[in-house]
């Protein structure tokens, strides 16, 4: 069995493969102990970074996303598998180790950075460029729906088409017959004039001793075997019968449990506590205060927390005490009044004449929108594992970032990233909320002062009042309309941008158009809320649209139709939504019909939202969704995506609202941050569209459309135009009682 | 000392009577398929069975269930395989972060021994305490009418995307 060293592993796999195409070549030497442990028996051989072919001619496929629900996972080895030309029944993943090699570029190039795909033409010639500027930007982030349009695409693809490549010159060199007589299938490689076949795995050896390809050949859609087929997910069995280890079942031998309490107002200090007995209550270990936060270790989290609740903590004042949601909003548009009066706005689009078309316009309709803050509110509440001894920690925990974490812990410890090494876990759901470290450095931190291995366990109550919030977000805008129902113009303006750059803007063909925006900023912390800005702009601008509309008395889908004539996928999309929702049909009193279109993360979803109102409750029936993300890899994981996107974005349309009432969180618990359950999921209906365009993303789209097309049709059943989230806030029985005065 | 008799094995346990059933079976027990989703009753994600009943473990002292039977999510496949509520969730392919799923489950398992073929009534009834938040409600439901109407399907690995 050779052995190789990091030297080797570095200049054969990410120097001369960027990551991308060529891996890690097996070198008489030394291991490389970051990822000697994924070769696991002496006749394995890890011929690129991505694959390795195992003596039983096992492949298994290292992915580097991680796995919060999505089932990017599995998606990911088909494209590895298909490009490969191996057999799926051969096929095994696992997740890359946050280590630098599997940094992926891709996406912090695509979504960090904002919103750009990466030209084609820079795939063949990155030879290493990619590798090396990701490894500088120590992201390993699984988010912005880019496993598969980013890693799929611009990694798996590649790495299993040139792992083919390898394996046919290796055997070509091995038979004497010239690769051009060889094919690959079903992972064995097949000799055409002979008929001679043998497993990949007999030439996985030689293979690894050739150069790879830097420019594999890829197949074509005709050609996909495993590519488009719905596979059993390779992570379903161990979660339905409770042997999945998430972050949270993480158990280091002799660890301690902490429960934490951070500071209700964002940014406060513990400045003292009164222990009231907490440190001589049953199993405790320690009180260690963190600054932000104050936890207690104990001997089992029960005992951890009950101490918790006995400790009097005395916070510093940051100024913020005083803030509430409503004078944040206050302040926010005030802010965008202000920012009107002196121009003093970022442009995000600025198209034709605005201001001209606002004074010859015959019609002017206005009209301002909210959204409150969000919580994620994941099944599995935040936490981790650390052990810090002897200069070295080890954390254990679900992430979005891995290699981001390792990096942040190494920060706050004051140590080397080589350090730490950061043990993943599967994630009871992310949503954007496991992409920011926090916990698991709290859990470092505790760890390093209590001496032993710490499991660090949020309440649900810590989780909802110390996230990283979806922003709230006023949004404001005309348009101006002429008699003969042009849209003339469009304007727009609202406060607080991340990404993606492109959110707030519209498909539709208006010759003038002005997007703006302002910062107004909060004392609240923000982060990536699935969907990010686009969570909120769907909602916006897909209302407004539809308040145009009536105001020039047209069909919402008709106008949407109109104004998208330039747009075939945008019109596909939107048709086979109203045609499979039955759009036009005429609906009984109380009932109402929505539609929405948004572009989002390469993929373009319609969502066609039946709603009935009923004694004063609004109960959302049916949605219709049809998706065109160019080309689904796994459609059932495609329909999967859809349907999770949209109760989640439902759950925050009917009920998510979190309240700032004394500079902190009011909600704290499923009780008053209540989610979707059951009894008021809809049906949904999943059209998935393969146009052939470049590959979408398929995690999030889902998410924006489903607010305004609620909101569309809430207006058509009760003639109530819905400007604030949620809808919960709304009294519809006034609608009710009027609908049974009429009928 | 308490005593716990949890999937048919007596365990004694050195705890506090008041901690809740939840702790005991994860850190004591080391069963970790029950999960900690919420901590007051309104998740549903640690869920188990008491004398066949679905409870949430997060509010139920330990010892308030001494001298019971307690069935986790490790305790209902049989040698013989998986529970047929745990193949129809695999056949629906349920599960996406699956953290859950073990809660699910155990009020479905529950569910259907008591309303062997329910109807979408029953469901709502019987699921609306466990909280998905990858909202997977619509295969949950069809996984359980699966079960009920004896159609535990087994999931075609061919099938093909249609535009």
């Amino acid at each position: 069995m050779g052995k190789w060293t990091r030297r080797a592993v570095i200049s054969t796999g990410v120097i001369a493969g960027g990551g991308l195409v060529v891996g890690v070549a097996l070198r008489p030497g030394h291991r490389a102990p970051d990822i000697a442990h994924l070769v696991t028996s002496d006749d394995e051989q890890l011929i690129n970074a991505w694959v390795k072919i195992g003596g039983d001619n096992h492949i298994t496929a290292i992915v580097a996303h991680s796995e919060m629900g999505q089932g990017a996972q599995t998606a990911l080895t088909q494209m590895l598998a298909d490009e490969l030309d191996a057999r799926w029944q051969d096929m095994s993943f696992i997740e890359a180790p946050a280590e630098d090699e599997y940094a992926n570029w891709a996406l912090g190039k695509g979504f960090v950075i904002g919103g750009v795909d990466i030209p084609q033409s820079l795939v063949p010639t990155v030879d290493g460029l990619f590798m090396q500027v990701t490894s500088a930007m120590h992201l390993q982030i699984t988010g912005g729906s880019a496993s598969v349009r980013a890693t799929g695409v611009y990694g798996m693809r590649i790495a299993g088409a040139a792992a083919r490549e390898l394996l046919i010159k290796a055997a070509a060199a091995q038979w004497e017959v010239p690769e051009s007589e060889l094919t690959a299938k079903h992972s064995q490689i097949i000799h055409s004039g002979s008929g001679r076949q043998a497993d990949f795995s007999e030439f996985a050896a030689a293979a690894a001793q050739f150069k790879p390809s830097r420019t594999p050949r890829l197949k074509s859609v005709e050609d996909f075997e495993i590519m488009g087929r719905s596979v059993a997910r390779h992570d379903i069995p161990s979660k339905v019968d409770g042997t999945a280890v998430f972050g949270i079942d993480a158990d280091v031998p002799d660890m301690m449990y902490a429960a934490i309490q951070g500071a209700p107002v964002f940014g406060a200090q513990a400045l003292e506590f009164n222990a009231n007995g907490a440190d001589q209550s049953t199993g405790v270990l320690q009180i260690v205060n963190l600054g932000e936060a104050v936890a207690v270790v104990a001997d089992g989290y029960w005992n951890a927390s009950q101490a918790l609740k006995m400790i009097d903590i005395t916070w510093s004042k940051t100024g913020s005490e005083g803030l509430d949601s409503e004078k944040l909003f206050a302040q926010f548009e005030r802010d965008l009044q202000a920012a009107k009066q002196s121009g003093d706005a970022t442009d995000d689009v600025s198209s034709g004449d605005v201001e001209a078309a606002f004074e010859r316009a015959d019609k002017v309709v206005e009209a301002n929108y909210r959204v409150p803050f969000l919580a994620h509110a994941c099944m599995e509440p935040m936490n981790a594992t650390a052990r810090v001894d002897n200069n070295k920690c080890e954390v254990w925990a679900g992430s979005q970032n891995p290699l981001g974490f390792k990096y942040e812990i190494a920060d706050a410890l004051e140590m080397d990233a080589s350090q730490v090494t950061f043990h993943q876990h599967t994630m009871g759901g992310g949503f954007g909320r496991r992409g920011t470290s926090d916990v698991a450095v709290q859990a470092a931190r505790i760890a390093k002062v209590a001496g032993v291995p710490v499991k660090l366990i949020w309440s649900r109550e810590e989780d909802i009042r110390h996230d990283v919030y979806r922003p709230a977000v006023a949004s404001q805008f005309r348009a101006a309309l002429s008699d003969q129902g042009d849209v003339l113009a469009w304007e727009n303006m609202f406060h607080e941008k991340h990404e993606p750059d492109e959110a707030p803007n519209i498909p539709y063909d208006i010759t003038s158009k002005s997007i703006q925006h302002i910062e107004s900023l909060t004392h609240v912390p923000f982060g990536p809320w699935r969907s990010v800005d686009h969570s909120q702009h769907g909602f916006f601008t897909e209302s407004f649209f539809d308040e145009v509309a009536q105001a020039v008395d047209k069909d919402p889908y008709e106008l949407r139709r109109a104004l998208l004539s330039d747009k075939p996928r945008h019109l596909a999309v939107l048709d086979r939504a109203a045609k499979e929702a039955g759009w036009g049909e005429k609906l009984a009193a109380g009932r109402g019909r929505g539609i929405s279109l948004q572009q989002s993360f390469g993929s373009i979803v319609a969502q066609v939202v039946d709603v009935s109102v009923n004694q004063g409750s609004v109960k959302v029936d049916r949605v219709v969704c049809v998706i065109d993300l160019g080309f689904a890899v796994s459609p059932d994981g495609v329909r999967a995506q859809m349907e999770s996107g949209i109760i989640y974005g439902l759950s925050a349309a009917l009920y998510g609202d979190i309240n700032i009432v004394d500079g902190a969180v009011k909600q704290s618990n499923f009780h008053d941050y209540q989610v979707v359950r059951m009894r008021e999921a809809p049906v949904i209906e999943t059209h998935i569209i393969n146009s052939g365009a470049a590959w979408g993303g398929a995690g999030e789209p889902g998410t924006p459309g489903i607010a305004p097309a609620l909101a569309n049709a809430v207006y058509q059943a009760t003639g109530t135009r819905v400007r604030q989230l949620p809808l919960s806030n709304y009294d519809f029985s006034y609608q009710f009682v009027e609908e049974e005065e009429v009928s | 000392m308490i005593t716990l008799r949890v999937n048919g094995e007596e365990h004694q346990l050195d705890v506090d009577p008041s901690m809740p059933l939840l702790w005991a079976i994860r850190e004591k027990l080391k069963l970790t398929g029950t999960k900690f989703g919420c901590g007051i009753a309104q998740c549903g994600a640690c869920t188990v069975h008491l004398n066949g009943q679905p409870i949430r473990s997060c509010v139920t002292p330990v010892s308030a269930v001494m001298g019971g039977d307690v069935t986790t999510i490790e305790g209902i496949s049989s040698s013989d395989g998986l529970h047929s509520v745990q193949q129809a969730w695999i056949d629906e392919q349920v599960a996406q972060c699956g953290y859950c799923q073990s809660g699910q489950i155990m009020s479905a398992v529950a569910l259907l021994r008591q309303t062997p073929n329910p109807s979408d009534e029953d469901i709502d009834q019987a699921m609306s305490g466990n909280i998905c938040r990858c909202g997977m409600y619509g295969r949950i439901r069809s996984a359980i009418k699966n079960v009920g109407q004896g159609v535990v399907q087994t999931y075609d690995p061919q099938e093909t995307a249609h535009g």
